[in-house]
């Protein structure tokens, strides 16, 4: 593995010699090499919570930006759930022009340094890039989620942060339900219309998923922390410790705001349904990583709030939140880490990096392997995963190949901790206390509404996995954005 | 005032304290049988659930009644009058249905008595015939005995050592009761999971409504963690918003003490590492003497 200042010297030379060009044709940007992300190396990293990926130099950004070949059909931004200027916010960093990159990026996205660290970039914009295609390899698309992320970081830490205008206020008020990705791009849109916006957060720091799920070494909190106050600065007020169906519930919130939007996250975890799931050493994804995370139990000097004493440890699943309970297990002192999962390696929906860093960091998989129950010891405690061996079938209404078992293909795995991590079922309480408002839910219990987050009620707006069940920051984002216009559209008429 | 500022606090016994604290949202929206979820320290502190004794709109007071067992209770017990808590949140969990049935027996064991007194207040208001059984190991365990006493018909007290009341068990009286003329039509437990398993055996063979309220590991309160899973009629639910309370009768007791151990020698670490801090920050400031 190169160092940062290797691969910074690398992209120095190349782009001296191709500021050299006098014409630049589509072949010259062709040989450009694809920049590598510099990176802590694997044995260092899995022993520390700081962030795995340093970010591209400038030198790797711009020399980078140049591989892009400008095509004038755009399908990047096609491919960008929230439609980002990709193509134009490339060109500038290719020229070295930052301050205008970013300032088109945030035209259209509020949380551009985290959707650079965890948008799955290889299935949307990446997977569409002429480059990608030309050279028969997507990986080798440009980096645009690295571009991404170095324009805001470089930004966010030259520490003059543009902050968006404010219209004059409407006197109009707006609630805003929970402070994920979805709920943050609401609060900033609705805010820049100039309504006065309360954000309720049930937790007592800020931004859902990203604050409690996601972790420091994938998305370092910090960031999370200066979005957050970024709205702060918009006069946007933050209402922590707030738990709308039971502080307050929807009716009361209906009857005092002008408008509300729901973005209330994922709910409750789904387990597995077998033998053993209730033993003490098994846990959900979500309890797991939010004592790591939210409550830093990885820092055992300071915290307060204890994670088990992992020695081996299984994870069930194949999404990110697998990917960052398998990886928060080896930083918090597991020898063994091993992730079960019953379908193929292609079939995981993971990000491809989130993937190649735990395989890089140690974690053993055992694809094609679905849990069967879980064994104690005679104390009680957890000492072994049972799992069954799976053969791909015939595809599957995903389109995705079905996993069928291999009848007596049973195997233990010796483990002290299963972490289960195969997603959420909507949270009941919303529902559960807001009966006589006729809000309209699913048969999954998720909120229905329109494209544009309308929801059953005239003022009440919807989006995040609590309409889509489970997505990601990216669309959760795109979501944000429709219903917050539609927000501000039905105010305006108000 | 700040938010969760401590406005009142009392020593009820060795290791039980009482505070009222300033958390006015929850004070207007809580209903008996909720608790909250509290912690000292807004980046390291842990997130514990406590029960809520009483309430006062008004004042925008609730009063939390606790035991100094872990590291986050020695902490909240050193907090003083003027100093704020890091979190208060809730009210959480489902408010206990409060109807009238008639003859109604509520069974508290030691800090137990504390979410006891809002619900067993409530089921008198509607007009139940109201009987409280407080047990607790010595007198000085028992709590808040004067003011059940000032509203319920009839009060039992039982302490393991004889020292107050009955000498004995909680389940001594309630056994009397289900086999006397007028056995009780809904018995309420709240307790040590020890206790309410065994209210709910001594209810099980005379057919009467047992409700026990649990109180388990949790993280978010809100259903997101599933820390506070149990296993009630053979199915899994969470404590935080299916419950706290449930039937007694269907409650799997074994699993959930069992889960309730999970941390042990997690806590243990913690509080020897936190004296040991102590220890230091004294024996340096004897040092700088």
């Amino acid at each position: 593995m190169k160092t940062i200042e290797e691969l910074d010297s690398q992209a120095q030379g190349l782009l001296d010699n191709f500021r050299k060009l006098t014409t630049v044709t589509p072949k010259d940007r062709m040989a450009i090499p694809p920049q590598e992300m510099p990176s802590q190396e694997p044995e260092v990293r899995r022993h520390n919570t700081n962030e795995v990926a340093l970010g591209y130099t400038e030198a790797q950004a711009v020399i980078e930006a140049n591989r892009c070949l400008q095509c004038a059909n755009q399908p990047c931004r096609e491919s960008c759930p929230v439609k980002l200027p990709i193509r134009d916010f490339v060109h500038a960093i290719a020229q070295s022009d930052f301050g205008g990159a970013i300032r088109l990026i945030k035209e259209q996205s509020l949380l551009p340094a985290v959707c650079g660290r965890v948008c799955p970039q290889e299935k949307q914009c990446q997977s569409s890039c002429t480059m990608g295609k030309v050279l028969k390899n997507p990986s080798k698309a440009v980096a645009i989620g690295r571009l991404e992320r170095f324009v805001a970081d470089r930004e966010r830490e030259s520490g003059v942060v543009e902050m968006p205008k404010v219209a004059p206020a409407t006197g109009k008020r707006v609630a805003v339900v929970g402070s994920g990705p979805s709920s943050l791009t609401v609060a900033a849109d609705t805010r820049r219309a100039g309504h006065d916006v309360t954000v309720f957060e049930a937790f007592h720091k800020f931004g859902g998923v990203m604050q409690y799920g996601i972790p420091e070494f994938r998305l370092p909190k910090a960031i999370v922390n200066a979005e957050v106050n970024n709205l702060r600065a918009m006069g946007v007020h933050l209402e922590p410790n707030f738990l709308v169906g039971r502080t307050k519930t929807l009716g009361e919130l209906v009857k005092e705001y002008d408008a509300v939007f729901l973005g209330i996250g994922a709910g409750l975890p789904k387990f597995m349904d077998l033998p053993g799931e209730n033993l003490p050493g098994v846990f959900s994804a979500s309890e797991f990583l939010t004592r790591a995370n939210l409550m830093k139990a990885y820092d055992r000097e300071h915290a307060a709030t204890p994670l088990p004493d992992v020695k081996r440890v299984a994870v069930c699943g194949g999404g990110n939140v697998a990917m960052d309970a398998v990886r928060t297990a080896l930083r918090i002192g597991a020898e063994e880490v091993y992730l079960v999962y019953r379908r193929g390696r292609d079939e995981m929906p993971a990000r491809a990096e989130e993937i190649e860093h735990a395989e890089e960091e140690g974690v053993k998989f055992h694809l094609l392997c679905n849990p069967k129950q879980i064994l104690a010891d005679e104390k009680g405690q957890v000492r072994a995963l049972e799992c069954l061996r799976y053969e791909l079938g015939e595809p599957d209404a995903s389109g995705r190949r079905r996993p069928v078992a291999i009848p007596g293909s049973e195997f233990e795995l010796a483990v002290d901790t299963v972490i289960v991590a195969i997603g959420n079922v909507a949270n009941p309480l919303i529902r559960m206390t807001s009966e006589e408002l006729g809000l309209e839910f699913n048969q999954k219990g998720l909120i229905v509404c329109d494209e544009m987050g309308r929801t059953s009620l005239p003022t009440v707006f919807a989006g995040g996995d609590i309409v889509s069940g489970a997505a990601t920051v990216i669309l959760a984002m795109g979501q944000g954005r429709l219903a917050a216009a539609a927000i501000n559209e039905m105010l305006a008429k108000k | 005032m700040k938010p969760y500022t401590v406005l009142a606090k009392q020593q009820l016994s060795e290791n039980v304290f009482q505070m009222r604290v300033y958390a006015p949202l929850v004070a207007a929206a809580r209903k008996p049988g909720q608790f909250v979820l509290i912690s000292v320290d807004e980046d390291y502190g842990e997130r514990v659930p406590l029960t809520i004794a009483d309430a006062d709109a008004g004042e925008g007071s609730i009063t939390l009644v606790f035991q100094k067992v872990g590291y986050t209770t020695t902490k909240l017990s050193e907090f003083q009058v003027g100093d704020a808590l890091a979190v208060v949140f809730g009210p959480l969990g489902r408010p206990t249905q409060i109807e009238k049935v008639g003859r109604v027996v509520c069974v508290g064991g030691g800090i137990g008595i504390a979410p006891l007194n809002p619900i067993a207040r409530a089921l008198k208001n509607v007009g139940n015939h109201l009987t409280c059984i407080l047990g607790g190991r010595t007198k000085s365990l028992v709590i808040m005995e004067d003011l059940m006493r000032s509203y319920a018909d009839e009060v039992i007290v039982c302490t393991d050592d004889g020292s107050h009341g009955r000498k004995g068990v909680v389940t001594m009286p309630l056994k009397e009761l289900c086999e006397s003329a007028t056995p009780p039509d809904l018995v309420i437990a709240i307790g040590p999971p020890i206790m309410m398993k065994f209210c709910v055996e001594t209810v099980r063979p005379y057919n009467v409504p047992i409700t026990v309220s649990l109180n388990t590991i949790m993280v978010d309160g809100t259903g997101m963690c599933g820390g506070c899973r149990v296993t009630v009629g053979g199915q899994t639910k969470f404590v935080c918003v299916d419950g706290p309370e449930f039937d007694g009768l269907q409650v799997d007791f074994d699993g959930m003490m069992k889960r309730l151990g999970s941390f042990k020698p997690q806590e243990r670490r913690m509080m020897d590492h936190a004296c040991h801090i102590m220890n230091v920050a004294e024996q340096s400031a004897l040092a700088n003497k």
